[in-house]
């Protein structure tokens, strides 16, 4: 893994682009079988979840709408949001990108230091925008040690991996390999684990337990992403389930809270509609079981002393384009991960950023730059499941054509480029040589043509640079069915 | 506004007002084709979800679905939640429990267990010992079984329902509404709200569900209602 960090101060861990990336994937049979397991599953719950709210659409609506209201009105509700909050008793900071973040929370974990200055610990709450920033290894540089609470992420830390996936980092592990990472590397950041370390999952979660009480009782610090911020109120938003937040938010003196500034909504009622949406497309659950609000500071109970970063690092340049835009509006719930057929057959690992699947591939792309990225706009098969699942209604497809176009675009100026066309050819090969893989693509072929389709299966209008083409002339829609799914039905029933 | 002080880190400390109207010029400019008299109340935002599903039985959904998240619900009249109590207490083991400033003294008529105050606040180490927690609520949730705890009477600072291994809560019928925008529009933002549904859980590990990572692992809710026709779970 590279590391590149631009006159910017983005930093983008560079790896291979996604067609390579994702043939090693797919040749690893126990990732595949891993992660097929896990999007199945969550899936289905999504499903329960979800089914049985009948305003599921109206609040779908709502989220899209409350979310675009705050973009066109962005600079008025961060403004807002900063008084709220320094009004309560915090202290708002501004970065315009990852070195600015990185180095004010630096110097914030310094000035709470305490009694043993030498030794700077923090404790942390599982939060995108950190890992987009690099924070952990900007902290280490400058001699603090950061520990994920989040089980998960400390898997992850433990093994010196990279998470994998949005809403379970370490779905790509199974049980006896996360017992041979907490018997080998847990002795080294502190309590280790007990001799006798079985891989049921209860003994696993109950030596992460022992092992992260001790932190959460000694540390300081705390550092945390946030969910929502109310712009009116100043009230911030974590949702968690295990606890580990609420014992990062609670016990130590200072908290630090880093924040996308896309995380703002307008108003404390907005949080009904997010909280409704939030944990039914995530966990598929009615709610989780841990949701923390705090305003500033309150006297006698949690951190005394609270600091919110607002958080840049690219998010403008998103906001600049009007259709990317829109990708700005996610919640992070990862629903569209767990729907694509691609992300479940190369993983996360595959897109090469700490957002991966369907919002990886627009999100990435326009915080990063269209050129350190070209590739993932192609990492779809624009089937439209993703569109389907999102619960602020974020039409992935159609940023991704237009990404697609814009990457096209890039080349043209003459910047070093992979081909697009090269890429989708690359990729098509991948597909065309498997069988399997064919299949699925002709699967997700017939789902997306059928979606398109309207009455009397003609598509009227193509998205993106298609549109052209069927200004003038309707396409057929895609066969129901493909032949070869065709073929394994009627020679089964023989 | 703060100034910087030395970081030690590559390059200089920029001074925050700097990113401040840097970020803030950057939003202003991204959205130029946002029409300069358009306010946010010109971007419509439908709240036509906000018809309640109107369950009849806000209590009896309530119970079912605090159940769901394999926590325990205990109804009971008014007069016997002093038994209640002490009966899960001892059916849980819990002998020492800690009971915040405000909870309902006529609740703890019948236990024999040891019950600690918070005033002055107890340290850490000793919230982590102790066997459990006994609390109110503030509101509510029957559609998603949550309750909420506001930090007011009854119901302590955050950590008391945190760090012991087990925590009672007591609720009365009539805190509970139907669904999350009403509970929301009881709560009072400035403070510290959290959300409990169920025990602390994780799903980590091969999605294996396992509670109890670092909250606690035994949440009970005694349910107070004045009507007790309907039968106990």
């Amino acid at each position: 893994m590279t590391e590149d960090t631009d006159h910017d101060g983005r930093v983008w861990l560079g790896t291979p682009a996604f067609p390579e990336a994702a043939r090693t994937a797919l040749a690893d049979t126990r990732l595949r079988h891993n992660l097929r397991h896990a999007t199945t599953t969550i899936r289905t719950k999504r499903l329960d979840a979800t089914g049985e709210v009948p305003h599921w659409e109206e609040l779908r609506e709502a989220g899209a709408a409350i979310k675009r209201r705050t973009a066109r009105h962005l600079a008025t509700y961060l403004e807002q949001l900063e008084a709220s909050v320094t009004a309560a008793g915090g202290t708002v900071h501004w970065a315009a990108d990852a070195t600015d973040a990185n180095r004010i929370v630096a110097r914030l974990v310094r000035a709470a230091g305490g009694p043993d200055t030498e030794r700077h610990e923090v404790v942390k709450v599982k939060s995108m925008a950190t890992q987009e920033i690099g924070l952990n290894e900007a902290l280490a540089a400058a001699g603090i040690t950061a520990y994920e609470t989040d089980l998960a992420e400390l898997i992850v830390q433990l093994g010196e991996d990279r998470p994998s996936h949005i809403l379970v980092p370490a779905i790509h592990r199974n049980r006896a390999e996360i017992r041979e990472i907490f018997a080998e590397r847990m002795g080294e950041w502190g309590r280790a684990a007990p001799d006798d370390l079985t891989d049921d999952p209860k003994a696993l979660a109950e030596a992460a337990r022992l092992h992260l009480r001790e932190k959460f009782l000694t540390t300081r610090v705390a550092i945390s992403g946030a969910n929502f911020a109310a712009a009116d109120t100043g009230t911030i938003a974590v949702v968690e389930s295990e606890g580990n937040g609420r014992m990062c938010l609670t016990l130590p003196e200072t908290l630090i809270t880093v924040m996308g500034i896309e995380k703002v909504v307008p108003t404390f009622t907005d949080l009904e509609v997010f909280l409704q949406l939030l944990p039914r497309s995530s966990t598929g659950e009615r709610m989780n079981p841990y949701t923390s609000l705090w305003t500033g500071v309150t006297p006698g109970d949690g951190p005394q002393d609270f600091h919110l970063i607002l958080l840049d690092n690219g998010r403008t340049d998103v906001l600049k384009d009007t259709v990317g835009r829109q990708a700005l509006a996610c919640i992070r719930c990862s629903a569209c991960l767990n729907v694509c057929p691609v992300y479940e057959r190369t993983g996360g690992h595959a897109y090469g950023s700490v957002y991966p699947g369907p919002i990886g591939a627009v999100l990435t792309p326009q915080l990063a730059g269209v050129r350190r990225a070209a590739s993932l706009p192609f990492a779809s098969t624009l089937c439209g499941a993703c569109y389907e699942a999102c619960p602020v209604k974020i039409d992935i497809p159609e940023i991704l054509v237009h990404l697609r176009a814009k990457a096209v675009e890039a080349k043209r100026d003459g910047r070093a480029l992979p081909t697009p066309e090269a890429l989708a050819m690359k990729a098509a090969a991948t597909v065309l040589d498997s069988p399997g893989l064919l299949a699925v693509a002709q699967r997700a072929g017939a789902a997306g043509g059928r979606l398109l389709g309207g009455r009397g299966g003609r598509i009227r209008r193509l998205p993106g640079p298609l549109a052209g083409w069927s200004a003038t002339r309707d396409t057929p829609a895609p066969p129901r069915e493909s032949f070869r799914t065709w073929w394994r039905a009627h020679r089964e029933e023989r | 506004m703060r100034s910087g002080g030395t970081d030690g880190g590559a390059g200089e400390d920029r001074p925050a007002t700097d990113s401040r109207s840097a970020v803030l010029a950057r939003v202003r400019t991204a959205v130029s084709d946002v029409p300069s008299d358009e306010t946010p109340d010109d971007v419509p935002v439908p709240r036509t979800y906000r018809r309640t599903v109107a369950p009849g039985d806000t209590v009896g959904l309530f119970a079912a679905r605090v159940a769901d998240y394999r926590a325990t619900v205990v109804r009971c009249a008014p007069e016997d939640v002093a038994g209640t109590v002490a009966a899960l207490l001892e059916r849980r083991g819990a002998r020492r429990v800690v009971v915040p400033e405000g909870f309902p003294p006529e609740f703890l008529t019948r236990t024999d267990a040891d019950l600690v105050g918070d005033r002055p606040p107890l340290s850490v180490r000793r919230l982590a010992s102790v066997d459990g927690t006994l609390t109110t609520a503030t509101v509510a949730v029957a559609e998603t079984g949550t309750i909420v705890l506001d930090t007011g009477p009854g119901q302590g600072r955050r950590a008391l329902s945190l760090l012991p291994d087990y925590h009672l809560c007591v609720v009365r019928a009539e805190q509970i509404v139907p669904d999350v925008p009403e509970a929301l529009a009881r709560l009072e933002p400035h403070r510290p709200l959290t959300f409990i549904s169920g025990p602390s859980a994780t799903s980590d590990i091969e999605l294996q569900r396992v509670e109890g990572v670092h909250g606690p692992r035994t949440l009970d809710v005694v349910l107070v209602v004045a009507d007790t026709s309907g039968a106990n779970p």
